[in-house]
């Protein structure tokens, strides 16, 4: 009888407990821990595909896997870090921060909210299933261009079914941060009074809703051209294969906004912080971040000069492409104004954003050369691009990410992370991922492509140096992983501000942050 | 309940939009093709079509080398060659050359030709006047049987193009010609 009682009692507490708590919740705060776990997880899942690459690739000739396998891992790796790992955890820092930061009691939609997150784990589950059927998982990579595409086996299917989920997923998600955004501000909250991380994940909220649709369209014509007699990219129908690539990059280059404008927004959240000056230039921010997400829709072609284009959309897609420095240019020398003169000191975070400003602007560099048309003749498909999108997604996007968990995290647990042991994984990452893909530059230079198992022998030593970083690297993430489990279950307790440098409603509630926080809205002077 | 009010009309405008992207995804189909034809870039060189026009006048001082070159997909159950490799042709003077394909599979087959011209920029001025891409092909099984194709090149073709490759590709009908 007792324990009937005691049941119905948590019943009007409104927190059901255990595996309850977490299906039904519609807390921002529960739901971006439950984003923020998934994505480690996929994060370590899709980690673990990448060591597997590099293992093959750590000699030349065919070792550990066979090609088909590599194939698959290629294609995986991506897939899951790309939906599964780097879009997931800024969802997770949105659902978090962006109500705390605005100062609104939760999401907009909460229980829309709630379906986003779950969404996620069943698409993981449709693809990551086919890895046990017996023609394997897609092996197509991730850009699923057709003819080759269409030959997938039974996981063809699956694959389709697990974007159009992880479409609708984002989407959702986008919808209800917009929202959350126009309408739940705390009075006095003007537009331009917004901090930079909420900014930037409103216009990446616009590209999800913009280009998301577009990828869901393309990859529903692939299904109904490998099952229904649909000719959309069928040469002998009467398509055009490489209209597919068209539209997929008018929904991939927005895409890759999507993951790194919201890291721009952790970044000019974290040095002013450290910095102890406010962020240098914040309208010229806001309107660089609006530059870069409207240029992104006119630049898509570049991802395909090597498919006989006339020379007018080269020199059209070269000079849009160019031209997306200049916005850039005015954020990364934005930040090193912020830091100018400011009393900097060093916490985790901040070495995580300051490897972000010098790493990402690397890979943009390498990204201005894939821009030149005639040159990217040779570099089209080759370890270069392999590099150049690795130091903007990992040393950029990844390290943006755990910039925020090191600098949130004490306001998320209530305990200080373990700076030593915080100090130690960034080294480890920071060095290992430059050993990891600087050697890849090289070797995409000098003509080594991309997707294969096997090499030419002359390669052989880049690629042994790029493998032992990748292990580094690898396993440096279990440290991240232990040290956020560690700071989850005890440590020094933190204040309210955490640190000393930090400004915004955020830091205004208890650390941790209550379930509830917000109830009656701040008022912003 | 004013905030709830105003949360359904955005979030009904953000469903809207996301519609209109999905429609616009399928829009992008036919766009393409207009926006090619209508800026004259890309060079469809995929339309089976006959020429328009004639050549009035052949240009004898030019040569132009025409290459020819046939594939199947792997797999796909035909044997299939140009019946020359190479020609030297004058712009603007027709001439003919045939194409051999033969059915390896055992049963009645439809066969669609693919065209292909490369460099794309010469596209534009290799007119076919008759063609075996602009039908389909029955062959019986294990019939195979020589098909012509008739072009001239038009005199118009940019002086720095001094090789025109045309190529097919032999696709097995089943599917379209079902349809």
């Amino acid at each position: 009888m007792s324990s009937i009682t005691a049941t119905q009692d948590q019943h009007d507490d409104h927190h059901p407990t255990g595996l309850k708590r977490w299906l039904t919740t519609t807390n921002h705060k529960d739901i971006g821990t439950l984003y923020l776990v998934f994505s480690l997880i996929m994060f370590l899942f899709g980690g673990s595909m990448a060591l597997v690459i590099r293992a093959e690739l750590f000699q030349p000739g065919l070792q550990l896997v066979d090609p088909g396998f590599f194939n698959q891992m290629t294609t995986m790796h991506a897939l899951i870090m790309v939906f599964g790992a780097i879009m997931p955890a800024f969802v997770g820092l949105a659902n978090w921060m962006v109500p705390l930061m605005v100062g609104a009691p939760d999401m907009a939609l909460p229980r829309l909210n709630n379906w986003s997150f779950w969404i996620l784990p069943m698409a993981f589950t449709l693809l990551g299933m086919t890895l046990l059927f017996p023609g394997g998982a897609p092996a197509a990579g991730w850009t699923m261009y057709p003819p080759l595409v269409l030959q997938t086996g039974d996981a063809f299917p699956f694959l389709i079914f697990a974007v159009h989920l992880m479409g609708i997923s984002s989407v959702l998600g986008a919808i209800n941060i917009i929202v959350t955004i126009m309408n739940m501000r705390a009075p006095g909250m003007g537009l331009l009074k917004m901090p930079l991380f909420v900014w930037t994940w409103l216009i990446t909220a616009y590209l999800l809703i913009l280009v998301m649709p577009v990828l869901a369209g393309a990859v529903t014509m692939l299904l109904t051209d490998k099952y229904f007699g649909t000719s959309f990219f069928l040469a002998a129908g009467g398509g055009d294969p490489v209209m597919f690539q068209h539209i997929f990059w008018f929904f991939g280059h927005p895409e890759v906004y999507i993951m790194i404008l919201p890291a721009f927004g952790v970044v000019s959240q974290i040095i002013p912080t450290f910095s102890r000056k406010p962020l240098f230039g914040y309208d010229s921010m806001v309107y660089a971040t609006a530059s870069i997400a409207f240029l992104s829709f006119i630049v898509w072609a570049h991802h395909m000069f090597t498919v006989g284009m006339p020379l007018a959309g080269q020199l059209f897609f070269m000079f849009s492409t160019m031209l997306i420095a200049v916005p850039t240019g005015v954020k990364v020398f934005n930040w090193v104004a912020t830091m100018w003169k400011g009393a900097m000191t060093f916490e985790t975070p901040m070495l995580f954003a300051l490897a972000f400003v010098f790493l990402f602007t690397i890979g943009g560099f390498s990204g201005l050369m894939l821009a030149i048309a005639p040159a990217d003749m040779q570099y089209h498909d080759t370890y270069f691009v392999v590099a150049h999108f690795h130091y903007v997604l990992v040393p950029g996007a990844a390290f943006a990410i755990m910039a925020a968990v090191y600098y949130w995290l004490p306001k998320w647990t209530g305990h200080m992370y373990n700076e030593k042991l915080g100090k130690l994984h960034f080294w480890l990452s920071a060095i290992s991922v430059n050993v990891t893909f600087f050697p890849q530059h090289f070797v995409g230079l000098a003509g080594m492509p991309r997707r294969i198992p096997d090499y030419a022998t002359q390669f052989a030593d880049f690629n042994a140096i790029s493998s032992v970083g990748a292990f580094v690297f690898g396993f440096s993430q279990l440290l991240f992983t232990y040290i956020i489990w560690s700071c989850a279950r005890g440590g020094q307790k933190a204040t309210d501000q955490v640190w000393e440098g930090a400004d915004g409603l955020e830091w205004t509630v208890p650390s941790p942050a209550p379930h509830h926080t917000f109830d009656t809205p701040p008022v912003i002077k | 309940m004013k905030e709830a009010r105003g949360n359904r009309l955005l979030v009904g405008k953000l469903v809207l939009l996301t519609l209109g992207m999905f429609a616009f995804g399928y829009a992008l189909v036919p766009l393409y093709d207009v926006f090619c034809e209508v800026t004259g870039i890309g060079d469809r060189t995929g339309s089976p079509t006959a020429a328009t026009y004639l050549p009035t006048a052949a240009d004898t001082d030019r040569v132009v080398e025409i290459e020819f070159i046939a594939s199947v997909n792997q797999g796909a159950p035909w044997e299939f060659r140009p019946a020359v490799s190479r020609m030297q042709v004058h712009p603007g003077k027709m001439y003919q050359t045939t194409f051999f394909a033969r059915n390896t599979a055992g049963e009645d087959l439809v066969g669609q030709a693919v065209p292909s011209v490369a460099p794309g920029l010469a596209n534009r001025y290799f007119q076919k006047t008759e063609c075996f891409c602009f039908t389909e092909q029955r062959f019986e099984a294990g019939e195979g049987r020589d098909m012509p194709v008739v072009f001239f090149i038009d005199p118009e073709l940019p002086d720095h193009l001094e090789t025109v490759t045309l190529s097919y590709t032999f696709f097995a009908q089943d599917r379209v010609a079902a349809r």
